[in-house]
């Protein structure tokens, strides 16, 4: 990462702050989800607000966006005491977020979009241009847009209203590499030029590169507002963790313990679908944590749709213990033992429905199962993946009230109780805290040390490091690199992703 | 030019499909001419006109079943108070009927986004009430319209400079129907309120991110099925000059034209020239029918199947054209 040095302004920190939220707190019956939450914002300053899941982080975002209302405690901006009843009014106010899905309306194109929200045309071409996405049309239709270019339009339509605060909530999330840059650098330049922002991510990386303070929260409690200084990522997990972090601190590096993989459990041979899977093969073996590294749109989706027979492939092999597998429809694959949990949660749970049926949904699948449902064997069964994979139950009722983490928990749990044989998970730890993430390294281990084989896709280059044993680098839709663990350090991986370091013989043999 | 055609590929195949069905009524029943148009029209009314207040509520992501109850009570509003009345006291009833309808729609909408039950409970229970109220004002069909109105939607346009035997081939239905659509949607769709409906329909809560106010937006959809509700009610009072208590068979041929003619039942896409091509459509096949002798219980059947084929050949081209 090459952002500018971090360059705290904090002589312009003048008395009135741009933003001072102080005391906010709010509960939903009898759930506490805020007790003393604050933040204070300068001009020209960025700030990161962090906390693990469960922390109150996403209340408090709606609280300072208007969408929610505080039970206590008050949010002034620019020393008014604004009130900010929804997000119409709070970017009357001056505070413009961009919240972590897309706001825009998908049946609408571009053009109306800006209309509805009264964003200008000129400024907002100004910065999709500046954003690196150039030839944007405004007469596209919202639904027909890659989720990265609707990531930038949310943000250059926030930077044309000109706000005095920007809240960026997991912004880079879903970004390739390339745009990620683009937006630190003009959300840095936003800073510079006396403007407010409230970052948002799980990235230490950026949260260090473009940051000057961190502002943490624990259990609905503000417990730290820190300056950004080299080695201060430790501290921030400590407050983040609380007492927990030293049960998970240190993320164990997988590559250097990783057992000798056994057999071959699934071979792909020129493996070609849709027009950006071209030409991939490699071989996935029993014990193995393979990670598949690549920018944004090099086929990596319709590899793992493929293998998880939701798409079918043009042309090459897919072998699994050795035998050559067609796969029809998401079923086949299933019964083979070949499980997908998406990128996008929402593809793959039941959102309300309870927790214990989203995890018995694959038990249930197989049609010979017309009797009753086993109840007790059921919950036993499911019990034991919730204690392992330790969801938090509170609200287990709905699957959508639960936080983004322990969603993803559930998705990888149902395929625990069924117990797994090959696991491909795409993006598993895309948008959650670092406490889960560690976890979710744990699991995979655990399933590899197992005997399970799994395909592990991530967006976040250091993740290979730390839960796969080898990764193939994907760029133009062919393997054109294999690297193992122990040498898989960012800027290695980035230049493979770039197709930088493609060998001649590409493609990861047995 | 190819990107406009694109969009407005259903409305355009509705329009040829109208056009293949008029050909096809002139083949049956060769002496069908301006006489068979005008009662055409003036049958199709008060069914294009529920259409396009379903069809605004339906854009908006809501359903209204109260429709043809609404309708019902404006009818017989118009007819009771229109008795013995002056032509500039009937103007005033016009008027007066319209801002009912309006805050009939407005009373389901308000009751929607206050009580935040569903869309569809809500407009069933108000459908019984604005029934009861039907009748409580007028217990059987009677009332009056005043005969100037009625003469607003029966027979030809006469323009003054243009030769009688062309313009007698637009039936006055058509232009009052035309009318209707000019001065209360053309201004909603060219406004932000216009925008607002398909923004609340396609996504709730990106419209509330993005400065909706949802809650007043729907009240007003709910407002201007209202509004429509209240001229269909007129025309049904206008066309047989008496108030009908009952509510017609509008509820469900509303629902079936807004589908046929494009818009989605989820919400945020279609517009509403489609559902009026859609009405014209099955009033004709079902005229069409009666002209060939077929059962009018097979009628209904073919109605449907229709329906049915029409609505999967669409997806099937709209799924063909995102594959290339």
């Amino acid at each position: 990462m090459t952002e500018q040095a971090a360059a705290p302004l904090m002589t312009e920190q003048a008395a009135t702050p741009t933003l001072d939220a102080q005391g906010v707190s709010k509960h939903f019956g009898a759930v506490i989800a805020l007790k003393d939450a604050s933040l204070r914002v300068g001009p020209g300053e960025i700030v990161a607000l962090m906390g693990a899941n469960g922390a109150g982080k996403s209340t408090f975002v709606k609280i300072l966006t208007g969408a929610l209302r505080a039970d206590a405690g008050h949010v002034r901006i620019r020393g008014r005491n604004s009130a900010v009843t929804s997000p119409a009014t709070a970017r009357r106010s001056g505070l413009v977020p961009v919240y972590q899905e897309p706001s825009l309306i998908p049946d609408l194109d571009v053009a109306d979009n800006l209309r509805l929200s009264l964003t200008p045309v000129e400024p907002f071409g100004h910065w999709v241009a500046e954003l690196g996405i150039p030839d944007l049309r405004l007469s596209d239709r919202i639904n027909r847009l890659p989720l990265a270019t609707l990531r930038i339009i949310d943000l250059a339509r926030a930077l044309a209203a000109e706000p005095d605060v920007l809240l960026l909530d997991e912004m880079t999330a879903a970004l390739p590499t390339d745009l990620v840059q683009r937006v630190l650098a003009v959300v840095r330049q936003q800073a510079d030029a006396g403007r407010s922002v409230i970052y948002i991510s799980h990235r230490f990386t950026e949260i260090a590169g473009i940051c000057d303070r961190a502002s943490v929260l624990r259990d609905g409690v503000t417990v730290g507002d820190l300056q950004i200084v080299p080695g201060i990522e430790e501290r921030i997990v400590e407050l983040m963790l609380g007492t927990a972090s030293a049960v998970v601190a240190g993320g164990r590096r997988a590559g250097a313990t990783a057992a000798p993989a056994g057999p071959p459990r699934l071979r792909v041979r020129e493996l070609q679908a849709g027009n950006r899977l071209s030409n991939v093969s490699f071989t996935l073996r029993t014990g193995e944590v393979l990670g598949v590294v690549a920018l944004e749109g090099q086929g990596q989706d319709e590899l793992f749709d493929v293998l998880a027979g939701a798409r079918p492939a043009l042309s090459g092999q897919i072998e699994l213990d050795g035998t050559p597998v067609r796969f029809d429809h998401p079923a086949d694959a299933i019964a083979a033992g070949v499980t997908l949990v998406p990128g996008d949660r929402a593809q793959a749970l039941l959102m309300p429905r309870s927790v214990r049926e989203n995890i018995a949904l694959p038990m249930l699948a197989p049609l010979r199962n017309w009797g009753a449902i086993a109840m007790r064997d059921e919950a036993s069964r499911v019990a034991a993946a919730i204690d392992r994979l330790q969801i938090d139950t509170r609200a287990q009722g709905e699957v959508r009230r639960l936080s983004g983490g322990n969603q993803q928990k559930v998705t990888i749990a149902r395929w625990i109780a069924q117990g797994v044989q090959t696991l491909l998970l795409f993006d598993p730890t895309r948008g959650i805290d670092i406490r889960t993430k560690r976890q979710i390294y744990a699991l995979v281990r655990d399933l590899a040390d197992q005997g399970a084989a799994v395909l592990y896709y991530t967006s976040e280059l250091a993740e290979v490091a730390l839960a796969c044993d080898r990764a193939i680098v994907i760029f133009g839709g062919r393997v054109v690199d294999v690297i193992e663990a122990g040498a898989a350090d960012e800027p290695t991986l980035l230049r493979a992703a770039y197709g930088l370091t493609e060998a001649p013989t590409a493609g990861a043999g047995p | 030019m190819r990107r406009a055609l694109a969009r407005n590929s259903w409305t355009l195949g509705l329009a040829g499909l109208l056009a293949a069905l008029l050909v096809a009524t002139k083949i049956i029943q060769p002496n069908f001419g301006v006489s068979g148009l005008d009662s055409l029209a003036r049958a199709a009314l008060p069914f294009a006109l529920a259409t396009l207040g379903m069809a605004v509520v339906v854009i908006a992501g809501g359903i209204d079943l109260s429709l043809a109850a609404m309708m019902a009570v404006t009818s017989v509003t118009a007819a009771v108070l229109m008795q013995g009345a002056s032509d500039g006291q009937a103007l005033a009833v016009v008027i007066l009927v319209l801002m009912l309808g309006a805050a009939m729609g407005a009373l389901n909408g308000a009751l929607i986004v206050v009580t935040r039950v569903p869309d569809i409970v809500v407009t069933l229970s108000m459908l019984f009430v604005w029934q009861g109220v039907a009748l409580l004002i007028l217990y059987a069909p009677g009332g009056a319209a005043a005969p100037w109105l009625r003469a607003l939607i029966v027979g030809g346009v006469s323009l003054p400079g243009l030769p009688g035997g062309l313009t007698a081939w637009l039936p006055k239905g058509v232009v009052v129907l035309l009318a209707c659509l000019a001065v209360v949607w053309l201004p909603i769709h060219r406004s932000r309120l216009g925008l607002r409906f398909y923004a609340i329909g396609s996504h709730p809560l990106a419209a509330f991110r993005s400065g909706v106010p949802v809650g007043r937006t729907r009240i007003a959809a709910y407002a201007v099925c209202g509004l429509f509700a209240a001229l269909g009610g007129l025309s049904v009072t206008l066309s047989t000059g008496i108030g009908e208590p009952i509510p017609g068979p509008y509820l469900m041929a509303s629902v079936a034209a807004v589908v046929l003619g494009g818009v989605v039942l989820g919400g945020g896409r279609g517009g509403l020239i489609g559902p009026i091509l859609a009405v014209f459509v099955l009033r004709l096949v079902r005229m069409d029918l009666t002209l060939m002798a077929v059962d009018p219980n097979v009628t209904t059947i073919v109605e449907g199947t229709i329906m049915v084929v029409v609505v999967m050949f669409g997806a099937v081209l709209a799924a063909r054209g995102r594959r290339q």
